[in-house]
């Protein structure tokens, strides 16, 4: 169950970096972080613990985030294309060689050894990496935002393999944390497009007084 | 040995336009209209086969040698490949890469026949068509090397074998699930439809393979499209074999699951056509590349 789950996480990944229609980027990391929040639940069981961690994960990255980016767009009216620094082809080649490397990677880690085999650590590494790779090859301020989730997702990742170990107040501060950036980056971008009239960040390299 | 031969030359004979006519179906029913009658394609074969020739002076015997390749290679092709539960009729190691490369024979002297009439429209529709097929290719062979892993063997007749179905339950399901999905997408390049080329249409800017057979007539163009029928039915038959492989011992019942399976898949098809509009033209060489990387994690799932 939990591997399906990872599965269709790693592959949300490459629809993310192959997709040029930034509402279907939006909805596509929205339903990777609902996604996410099955996972507790199927990693470890029916308890407490894990049902909060899924329903915070539910609440904050399936739902809330994403609402208020699609908010974001609507209101400073950005075009719907991403506009990426490198070609969508080599992004995805880009992707899948990360995701390979991932795998081979954590096949050298020290792990415990439940978690030699899962895809557990494979996959928190390709969701990271990809989420890095959104964030440095988009032209777009809230293609950045979405690569930051991303990268949120996948330590989301790691946080359940530990979950039991780690306590609810990190994972809610991480959350918290995110939260925040994306407020200030709604902000910022309402500031770029006001004074830039376009969301793109290219311009922001050349600064003046 | 020659029964089974016989036998399965005579389902691809026969069966293969009623997988045109479900699509037609399905998707005069998705449009809300009645649509042609189910036998409809075999009426159109008929009625091309009685017609004459029109040859243009200019073309040589490249030009009907398109036709006459396009009609034979799915023959032998469905030679290597068990129709369902029935094992191949021939199968010896690697013939996985005599498989494709079938097709891309196939696919060359179609092109060289569209070349050999000199319309710079048809060498359009020719480049295109080569294109999307070298770049569907590799999909293709990265999952029959998955496949290949699971099997432990490089015949196609034992890559389609009984181990199909423990593999599923097995840790190979997920990359059987990827695979499919390739696979589903490489049939539709293959077979010209909706998503990447529309069978329908005579227009410039969104044909490719209608394109390459415009100068066809009569029986020449009957061959193309009694051939394409009949690849259909073959990369339908890996696409079924993978996707159901139930094998109950049965001569009849395996093959009436085959069957089955080919009619679910041309009514999936028509869903597809219906529901989905033609990608842009730079996007599709975008969609293959995605897929050939499907079919590669795949295969890193499986090696792992």
């Amino acid at each position: 169950m939990s591997n399906l789950l990872l599965l269709i996480v790693i592959l949300i990944n490459f629809f993310t970096l192959g997709s040029a229609r930034l509402v279907a980027c939006i909805r596509a990391v929205a339903f990777q972080g609902a996604l996410l929040a099955l996972l507790p639940l199927a990693a470890h069981g029916l308890s407490g613990h894990a049902l909060l961690l899924g329903a915070g994960a539910l609440a904050f990255k399936g739902i809330f985030i994403p609402w208020l980016l699609l908010r974001a767009i609507r209101e400073v009216r950005i075009r719907r294309e991403v506009e990426p620094f490198i070609g969508f082809v080599p992004t995805l080649v880009i992707g899948a060689l990360v995701t390979a490397g991932a795998f081979i990677f954590s096949g050298f880690l020290p792990l415990a050894p439940e978690h030699q085999d899962g895809l557990f650590v494979p996959t928190a590494l390709a969701t990271m990496a990809s989420g890095f790779l959104l964030l440095i090859t988009r032209r777009k301020a809230i293609t950045q935002v979405l690569g930051y989730l991303m990268l949120e997702n996948g330590i989301f990742v790691f946080a359940v393999l530990l979950s039991t170990a780690i306590p609810l107040m990190v994972e809610a501060g991480i959350l918290l944390d995110l939260l925040v950036g994306v407020f200030v980056m709604g902000i910022v971008l309402n500031q770029i497009s006001r004074e830039f009239s376009t969301l793109n960040t290219e311009r922001l390299t050349a600064l003046k007084e | 040995m020659i029964g089974r031969i016989l036998l399965q030359l005579a389902i691809l004979l026969l069966f293969a336009p009623l997988l045109l006519g479900v699509i037609t179906k399905t998707k005069a029913l998705f449009a809300g209209r009645v649509g042609p009658p189910l036998l409809q394609p075999y009426f159109d074969l008929f009625r091309l086969w009685r017609k004459g020739f029109v040859i243009s002076r200019t073309t040589t015997w490249v030009f009907l040698a398109g036709p006459v390749v396009g009609l034979v290679v799915p023959l032998l092709a469905a030679m290597l490949i068990p129709f369902g539960g029935l094992g191949a009729p021939i199968s010896f190691s690697g013939d996985l890469i005599l498989f494709v490369y079938l097709f891309g024979l196939a696919r060359f002297f179609t092109a060289a026949a569209a070349l050999d009439t000199g319309s710079s429209f048809e060498g359009m529709g020719a480049a295109r068509e080569v294109t999307f097929a070298c770049l569907a290719e590799p999909t293709v062979l990265f999952a029959l090397l998955v496949l290949a892993r699971g099997a432990g063997s490089l015949a196609l007749g034992d890559l389609l074998g009984p181990q199909l179905a423990a593999q599923w339950h097995g840790n190979g399901g997920a990359s059987l699930g990827l695979i499919l999905v390739c696979l589903f997408v490489v049939l539709l390049v293959e077979n010209s439809r909706i998503p990447f080329d529309d069978p329908n249409t005579h227009l410039e800017l969104t044909m490719i393979h209608e394109v390459m057979v415009l100068d066809h007539s009569g029986p020449a163009f009957g061959m193309i499209l009694y051939g394409a029928a009949m690849k259909l039915l073959v990369l339908g038959a890996l696409l079924v074999r993978v996707a159901l492989p139930v094998q109950t011992g049965s001569l009849l019942l395996d093959l009436l699951v085959f069957l089955a399976g080919l009619l679910g898949l041309a009514v999936l098809i028509g869903v597809v056509e219906s529901t989905m509009a033609r990608l842009k033209l730079p996007r599709v060489p975008q969609v293959l590349v995605g897929t050939t990387l499907l079919s590669i994690f795949a295969l890193v799932l499986v090696l792992r």
